[in-house]
């Protein structure tokens, strides 16, 4: 079970938002994340504890490829991203580095910055304590689960290997 | 019901007879890339994981792109990962600074991304090879690394667009105003997860290097892949170039589209997408005059040898307005070459732009003309997000070559016929 505080951004937020390219001269996550949101607002790696979840809305992650950007938000110790929609290479690298993310219209439309949310990721059940108010996010299809369940894409391709 | 081109090349890939919209696969990957940036990560993934084999070293392409030359200590550090990564595994495609240039620039023009291919590529402007007929996806690091491992990667067959553009296009209209006119039509995430098929007799018109302009926006509208049908103008491009045998793949005359947009662009203006996003796209008459502080010419999308030429003719004789800087960067060493010998360099040195060796650099706020705050700066290339070239309050405008070229003249934005009056048509490419 996830408990945090929620942070609230707008549509198509882009990657470079996330993570600037400046910063792309390291692979360490908690580097990272001391920069993670910095063009979206400059105060958000101080502001944001470990466990609280960012909530954005349409095609949230658009643009570079980065992986730098998940990473940065699992570096800042956020539980969870909630959005009304993800940009595709956005949300195959969440789920290949076991990143969580929920897609739920309603609930990303709805939560307020600082609400408290509290979510079940087996069920993809969000409740928002603050609104009383409780959602249900769209299920990955069966193949991301999969990939999901092997604990990221590496490990799944481990699998994969020593089977053939 | 008939396949889209798109669902032949992966039902090929997939060891299968036909795939459905929606359906998961396993598709073999006939080239992997990745860059300097993408890279590191990549190889600390197969690290840990304690991968030790890789699938084929001779169709994996590792090209130092975005941060070459090194733009400090640790990203010269970052490409030291690469090369020893390169040099253990006996990598054949590595393309060190000095050896290369931008990758989606590189590929085509060695011809390491032919017809009928699937390319997986470390870089969200990987889309850009699908206009040479073939299907390639943009992807992040881990899975770049199961790709380097397995030669195969897990797609979602994507839904097909098609877009359909009829007529000539006048004479400072390119791939860059079409994409743009697309993108502006039908916003950033208009093609989410969607493949976007170009067809119709304007591409007729337009060279190879136009075409993959078009193909490397796709993702910025949220595409998944871009697609035109190999023709004529892509064999003659191919020819003695290819490096592998070409398959062309053409979509059937009843295959399923999700959403089909047919446009006249006889009549269309150059097109300019205005800060802070690729979709807030006008006719370049509409932004005349706007105040600019710097123009880029370069980028995976216009840094090619015909961008060059048509930037060379409008400035030759002329200088950069006062004010202002204009940065030249050719996209690869062998474009540089091809313009020096062409007299191009010295056309822009005398008008007192500065030219650099091949790097992404501003394009991504990298280094090389990274922009201050309050700047603004008209771009050849791909992206305007909030502080993409730089400081968070600096804008970008996006254009074709032409339009950046003209604004560098002028001081200010504007159109080509400004500079070089009515009559005058561009270069032939």
């Amino acid at each position: 079970m996830i408990k945090g505080t929620a942070h609230k951004f707008g549509d198509n937020v882009d990657t470079d938002q996330i993570i600037p390219a400046k910063y792309l001269v390291t692979t360490d996550a908690k580097e990272l994340g001391k920069h993670c949101m910095e063009l979206a607002d400059e105060n958000f790696p101080s502001k944001a504890k470990p466990g609280d979840v960012l909530v954005a809305g349409t095609n949230f992650g658009c643009g570079s490829s980065r992986e730098h950007a998940p990473l940065s938000i699992k570096g800042l110790g956020l539980s969870l991203v909630i959005a009304e929609s993800f940009a595709r290479i956005f949300f195959r690298n969440c789920i290949n580095i076991g990143m969580p993310i929920l897609e739920s219209p309603e609930a990303a439309k709805e939560i307020r910055a600082g609400d408290q949310l509290e979510i079940d990721l087996d069920k993809g059940r969000i409740k928002n304590l603050t609104q009383n108010k409780t959602y249900q996010a769209q299920p990955f299809p069966e193949f991301m689960q999969n990939i999901v369940n092997a604990g990221g894409l590496m490990p799944y391709v481990k699998k994969r290997l020593a089977a053939s | 019901m008939g396949q889209t081109a798109m669902q032949k090349i992966l039902a090929a890939h997939a060891g299968k007879k036909e795939v459905k919209t929606g359906e998961f696969i396993m598709a073999k990957v006939d080239l992997a890339m990745a860059n300097d940036v993408t890279a590191p990560i990549s190889i600390k993934a197969l690290e840990r994981a304690g991968i030790t084999r890789l699938w084929n070293k001779d169709r994996i392409a590792i090209v130092l792109s975005h941060f070459v030359p090194a733009k400090d200590a640790l990203s010269a550090a970052q490409a030291a990962v690469a090369r020893e990564f390169c040099q253990k595994y006996d990598i054949s495609l590595f393309f060190d600074e000095g050896r290369g240039g931008i990758e989606h620039s590189l590929l085509p023009e060695l011809g390491l991304v032919v017809p009928g291919d699937v390319v997986i590529g470390a870089d969200s402007h990987s889309c850009t090879y699908g206009g040479l007929g073939l299907f390639s996806t943009g992807v992040g690091s881990t899975d770049l690394a199961a790709v380097m491992a397995t030669g195969e990667c897990w797609l979602k067959v994507p839904e097909t667009m098609k877009f359909t553009y009829h007529g000539k296009p006048g004479p400072w209209v390119t791939g860059k105003d079409l994409v743009l006119y697309t993108i502006g039509q039908i916003g950033v995430d208009g093609a989410l997860y969607r493949n976007m098929e170009f067809t119709g007799d304007s591409l007729k018109h337009l060279s190879m290097e136009a075409r993959l302009t078009i193909t490397n926006m796709v993702i910025e509208a949220g595409g998944k892949s871009g697609f035109i049908e190999a023709d004529e103008v892509t064999e003659a491009y191919l020819k003695g170039r290819a490096q592998r045998p070409c398959t062309i793949y053409k979509s059937d005359p009843d295959a399923a589209y999700c959403v089909k947009h047919e446009w006249d662009i006889s009549g269309m203006e150059p097109q300019v997408a205005k800060p802070n996003l690729p979709d807030k796209v006008v006719g370049v008459s509409e932004v005349l005059g706007a105040k600019v502080h710097s123009a880029f010419l370069g980028s995976c999308t216009n840094g090619r040898i015909e961008d060059l030429r048509v930037a060379a003719q409008i400035i030759k004789g002329r200088k950069v307005a006062k004010g202002l800087r204009f940065m030249v960067i050719p996209a690869t060493q062998n474009i540089y070459r091809q313009a020096l010998k062409e007299g191009l360099i010295d056309i822009f040195m005398d008008a007192e732009a500065v030219v650099s060796a091949a790097t992404c650099g501003p394009c991504l706020g990298g280094h090389m003309g990274v922009l201050g705050p309050d700047e603004v700066c008209i771009s050849s290339s791909n992206r305007n997000f909030p502080g993409r070239m730089g400081h968070r309050d600096s804008q970008v405008y996006l254009a074709n070559p032409a339009v950046v070229t003209a604004s560098a003249v002028a001081g200010r934005l504007a159109h080509p016929e400004e500079i070089l009056g009515k009559n005058v048509i561009p270069a032939a490419a």
